[in-house]
């Protein structure tokens, strides 16, 4: 449980930030929340040479609405979102993610933006912002790039950031009228990586047909999954309990789920089911008020 | 019943006063062993095996000892030349130190790095190269019996996986029981392997003085006099040169109570570098390598009428004691107490059998009233009855009530030889019922089952045994199981005790103190209570297996009264009257008739070390060793009641009431304390833990992600209710509570969540109860979201 030694290193801005990675490479980690790195360092499953800690930089903790877009800066925590009214109010979807984001203690460091660069298909987040159709601004030594979220996602453990680049923010477009969404979860403990999670964000038309649809998968396959037929099957019906039905199907289908001590892969596929239907009924009721 | 529980104004025995330690514990200033630095301390990494099964083919140390601030590297090739590759275990085998010639276990100890940080230890076990061969690996214990497997053991003289066959009982009379039986029910159920995860992990400072060939050794120990002798028999160093110190104990719950192979590789490293040595485990070595619990693999069958009277109890056991037995069990029991199977009813025979066996896994066998077997064996029979309940369709209560041992019955001599000491469970089960509202709650099932959902009751109404013990049945080792108080009160009247228990959070700072300030007089403020130095305290054999109460707890006001007897001499001799013309009343010695003319124990100590009566002997203190005549039998009955997720298969504890009768309660709080905690622990058992291994005998559960302990979130809220029925031996009429909760909880959850879904047909299902076990029960029988 004692890591292997590294060289620390805080950069101020941005620009210094990505010019240490520029010149660490590969050797450097970006730290922020650390509640992903830490324990594989204590267990020295990651041994960097240069730490990067970012969580010194200036003015990379906002949370707010501008240009059609909910920015959440690079520093935002988990417990941020938790607590933000803003997030409560408009951003259910989101408001429930955070909500079951590890434990309080880990909510409390961890960052959101730090969660979808960990890139773990158990990771909350990075089912959520699937559902929500997120971009990932990242900074690198030619300025920054916009990604979306299903681009930034790679492979398990893999983004598409360049070993010189920082994500410095994650926007989500603010949903229209009559929008909802929920993430459900199942946990076999708090502070454990989800069996299965399924996050859902809906947007119906004036005559309460589903007009757009976003159905993001946790912790059943090799990464985040977003169940593209499913959010089809969705699309133009009305979001009654049959159609809510065939749309958990589809969802169940679209994961690939392997067996651990969490549980078996037909388990977990039926979970994503179940859970599906949960998540519609809630994300639809709520987009009925909104 | 004990005498001195008048109804006087001086009543500190049953006071829910706050626990004196927490303050110390809850402000972060407890000491415990990590807290302590000594002056150029040097620290220890342990290298462990990889494999579950593997020669070693050789070992370098030579990368390691390059690593800057590494001292020595130790192998167990080292510790054989010096006779302590080996170490005897509790129950009677050995086992290894470090590894010698292969591994039996993944994570078993191979090699230490001494160094002068920790962090430069662990980077030099990180460097030790260890080239291994694998064995095939026996995880399954059914398997480790069959006539091909591979022998683990090459030490021993039986070529055999086999260890030890264990029976007790009537097997005749229990055979024609149920060659004559009406009614047979008969079930394989399983108690998970668990562990107890204390949140403080093990550890030691080894400080061996070469000039005074004298060690002391700080650890974290349940039984610091227990090390004292085990370690003097081990190293071979006389026993008086020993110290043992247990500071503040971060948990324990058993896991504590064996000597480690780290405790001594730490102590034959601080004689190697002639510094002290530290050595902290990682929760992945606590959870990896150090003692687990149960893993007894049973099958039950009871004979009964039609009517449902039980008649007769059959039990097989088939338990996995890993790679070496290592179980901390009285001599003549090699498992425990499990023949306390019988329960709480009155069967006429009983025949247990019970074959212990190796396999490729950590050895164990404490935690939780492991090492007595005694939460298996309320496990088996409280589950049992439920499903003998099933198979007669009738009431589970109702079968527990026509069979429970009737109060006018105690003492009640059970067909495997116990001698139950008192109960009245009709009292006890009543009570519990009407407290729930079984009634109400029974006819809410019947409605919610009609609507199609999944409601479930669960009755546990176990018996406890603890308090070891007698010491005509009870050593380890040899050591007999008496324990011990000593009470010195100074010349201001104020006192202090030590005893041969050590507490690892139960509050017997607290418990103790009041004990004591009953007895003399005294406010529990004026007792200061110390443990865990053996330099200092009487001898004892420590804290588990709920034994601190029925035994130092007996010894600490045994104790004040042999105090009080030489206080009333000098009372008398203050008051100018005969002993006989004193009475104790109101915490202190007054004249008879004349109440107005008394002395405090404050004015009698004062007088011990000032104006003792001429003749006697000054001073005011005492020791007493207290060899209990009996094992104390706490009993309870445990209620839960749940509702099941038809979609996930989730079980959500809706209700669990717990009422126990643990006969005297010194502290209310402190019991109710106790029994939250087991309580909890039950409900982790039930629902979330098992170690688990691969077929190459990985272990899958080295980490709390893995090894689940439930936060206050998935924790049920508890309801606790108690009856007292008084021990008749114990000094105060108590009888030890500890581990009640996690002795009687894991049926009560089991059989709730099996009442579920009875109407499925479904019987039993083994724990831990996952969502998923529940699902699959759901589905095939056509039930989904």
């Amino acid at each position: 449980m004692i890591p292997a030694a590294f060289e620390y290193v805080a950069p101020r801005s941005v620009a210094e930030a990505v010019a240490l990675l520029r010149q660490h490479s590969y050797d450097a980690k970006v730290i922020a929340g650390g509640q992903s790195l830490i324990p594989m360092m204590r267990f020295r499953m990651a041994q960097p040479k240069v730490l990067v800690d970012i969580g010194r930089i200036p003015g990379l903790d906002y949370l707010r609405e501008e240009d059609g877009y909910l920015r959440i800066g690079a520093l935002v925590r988990h417990a941020t979102m938790e607590h933000s009214p803003l997030i409560q109010e408009r951003y259910p979807l989101l408001a429930a993610t955070a909500r079951v984001v590890a434990d309080p203690l880990v909510r409390n460091l961890g960052t959101v933006a730090g969660s979808l660069v960990h890139a773990d298909p158990a990771g909350d987040w990075a089912a959520a912002m699937m559902a929500a159709r997120a971009q990932v601004v990242v900074a690198g030594p030619d300025g920054e790039r916009v990604i979306g979220i299903d681009d930034f996602l790679v492979d398990t453990f893999t983004t598409a950031l360049e070993p010189d680049e920082l994500v410095v923010e994650v926007r989500v477009p603010i949903p229209g009228p009559r929008s909802g969404g929920d993430y459900q979860k199942i946990e076999r403990k708090v502070g454990d990586f989800a069996t299965a999670a399924v996050a859902v964000q809906v947007t119906l038309d004036e005559a309460g047909r589903c007009q757009q649809a976003g159905i993001g998968l946790c912790a059943v396959g090799p990464i985040t999954l977003r169940a593209a037929a499913a959010e089809e099957a969705l699309v133009g019906q009305p979001l009654d309990e049959a159609t809510i039905r065939k749309a958990a199907a589809l969802a169940a289908e679209a994961a690939q789920p392997t067996s651990d001590t969490r549980g078996s892969a037909e388990y977990k596929r039926d979970m994503v089911r179940v859970l599906t239907i949960r998540a519609l009924r809630s994300a639809a009721a709520r987009a009925l008020k909104a | 019943m004990s005498a001195t529980l008048t109804e006087s104004p001086h009543r500190v025995l049953g006071q829910p006063i706050k626990r004196k330690e927490d303050p110390r514990f809850l402000t972060g200033q407890g000491r415990y062993l990590d807290d302590i630095k000594l002056p150029n301390m040097a620290y220890m990494a342990i290298v462990r095996s990889p494999y579950a099964h593997a020669r070693i083919v050789s070992i370098n140390k030579e990368p390691a000892l390059a690593v800057p601030g590494v001292l020595a590297v130790i192998t167990g090739e080292d510790l054989e030349k010096l006779g302590l590759a080996w170490m005897p275990t509790l129950n009677g085998d050995q086992q290894m130190v470090l590894a010698v010639g292969k591994v039996l276990f993944q994570y078993q100890e191979v090699a230490a790095v001494i160094a002068t940080s920790r962090e430069a230890a662990y980077d030099g076990a990180a460097a030790v190269e260890v080239e291994y061969d694998p064995l095939p690996v026996v995880v399954d214990p059914f398997k480790a019996l069959e006539p091909d497997a591979p022998i683990l053991r090459e030490d021993r003289k039986e070529k055999s996986n086999h260890i030890w066959r264990w029976e007790s009982g009537d097997k005749a009379a229990t055979d024609k029981a149920f060659a004559e039986a009406e009614v047979v029910i008969k079930e394989k159920i399983r108690f998970p392997r668990v562990h107890p995860s204390p949140l403080e992990p093990c550890g030691c400072i080894a400080d061996y003085n070469k000039t005074q060939n004298h060690l002391t050794l700080y650890v974290t120990s349940q039984a610091p006099h227990a090390y004292r002798t085990v370690l003097a028999m081990v190293t071979k160093l006389p026993e008086h040169q020993i110290r043992v110190i247990s500071p503040d104990v971060g948990g324990g719950f058993g896991n504590k109570v064996p000597v480690y192979p780290g405790y001594v590789v730490a102590i034959v490293g601080s004689m190697l570098t002639g510094r002290p040595v530290k050595w902290v485990e990682t929760r992945t070595e606590n959870l990896a390598s150090t003692h687990f619990a149960r893993d007894y693999h049973m099958t039950v069958e009871i004979a009964a009428t039609r009517e449902g009277q039980v008649k007769a109890l059959r039990v097989h056991t088939v338990a996995d004691h890993g790679a070496f037995d290592a179980q901390a069990v009285p001599s003549k029991w090699p498992a425990g107490l499990f023949n306390i199977c019988t329960g709480s009813y009155t069967f006429e025979a009983a025949h247990v059998v019970v074959d212990a066996v190796y396999t490729n896994k950590a050895p164990g066998g404490v935690a939780h009233r492991c090492s007595f077997r005694v939460t298996e064996a309320s496990y088996l029979i409280e589950r049992a009855m439920d499903i003998l309940a099933h198979e007669l369709k009738m009431d589970p209560a109702e079968l527990r009530r026509k069979n429970l041992i009737p109060a006018d019955k105690f003492p009640w001599k059970s067909p495997t030889g116990w001698v139950y000491d008192s109960g009245n469970y009709h009292h006890t089960l009543d009570y519990a019922l009407n407290l729930i509202g079984y009634k109400e709650l029974r006819k809410e099932q019947a409605e919610k089952r009609a609507r199609g959902e999944l409601m479930g009751i669960g009755i546990s109404f176990f018996t406890e045994v603890v308090g070891a013990g007698p010491s005509k049945h009870f050593d380890i080792l040899g050591i007999k199981m008496f324990d011990s108080a000593e009470i010195r009160v100074h010349p201001t009247g104020k006192a202090i005790v030590r005893l041969g228990t050590r507490h690892q959070g139960q509050g017997h700072e607290t418990t103790y103190a009041q004990i004591v300030a009953e007895e003399l007089g005294l406010s529990p403020d004026d007792v200061l209570v110390e443990e865990g130095d053996t330099d200092t305290a009487p001898y004892g054999l420590g804290t588990y297996a709920s034994r601190s109460t029925p035994t130092s707890g007996a010894a600490a006001a045994m104790c004040a009264r042999r105090i009080r007897e030489k206080a009333r001499k000098i009372a008398a001799y203050l008051l100018e009257c005969g002993e006989h013309d004193l009475e104790w009343a109101d915490g202190r010695f007054q004249v008879k008739g004349a109440p107005h003319q008394s002395v405090t124990m404050q004015q009698i100590a004062f007088a011990a070390y000032t104006n003792p009566p001429p003749g006697m002997e000054p001073g005011l203190e005492a020791t007493y060793y207290y060899d209990p005549p009996n094992l104390t039998f706490p009993y309870g009955c445990y209620i839960a009641v749940v509702d099941i997720d038809k979609g996930t298969g989730e079980v959500k504890v809706r209700r669990f009431l717990a009422v126990d009768d643990c006969g005297t309660i010194i502290n209310p709080m402190i019991v109710q304390g106790q029994v939250h905690g087991g309580l909890t622990e039950g409900f982790a058992i039930a629902f979330m833990q098992d170690i688990v291994f691969d077929e190459n005998g990985n272990n899958l559960v080295t980490n709390f992600t893995e090894y689940m302990l439930p936060t206050a979130v998935e924790t049920p809220r508890w309801e606790t209710a108690h009856t007292v029925t008084p021990s008749p031996h114990h000094p105060l009429g108590a009888k030890g509570v500890g581990e009640s909760p996690n002795v009687g909880s894991p049926a009560a959850f089991v059989n709730a969540v099996v009442d579920a879904l009875s109407h499925l047909g479904v019987r039993h299902i083994d724990m831990p109860i996952t969502r998923e076990k529940v699902w699959r029960i759901l589905r095939s029988a056509g039930i989904d979201e």
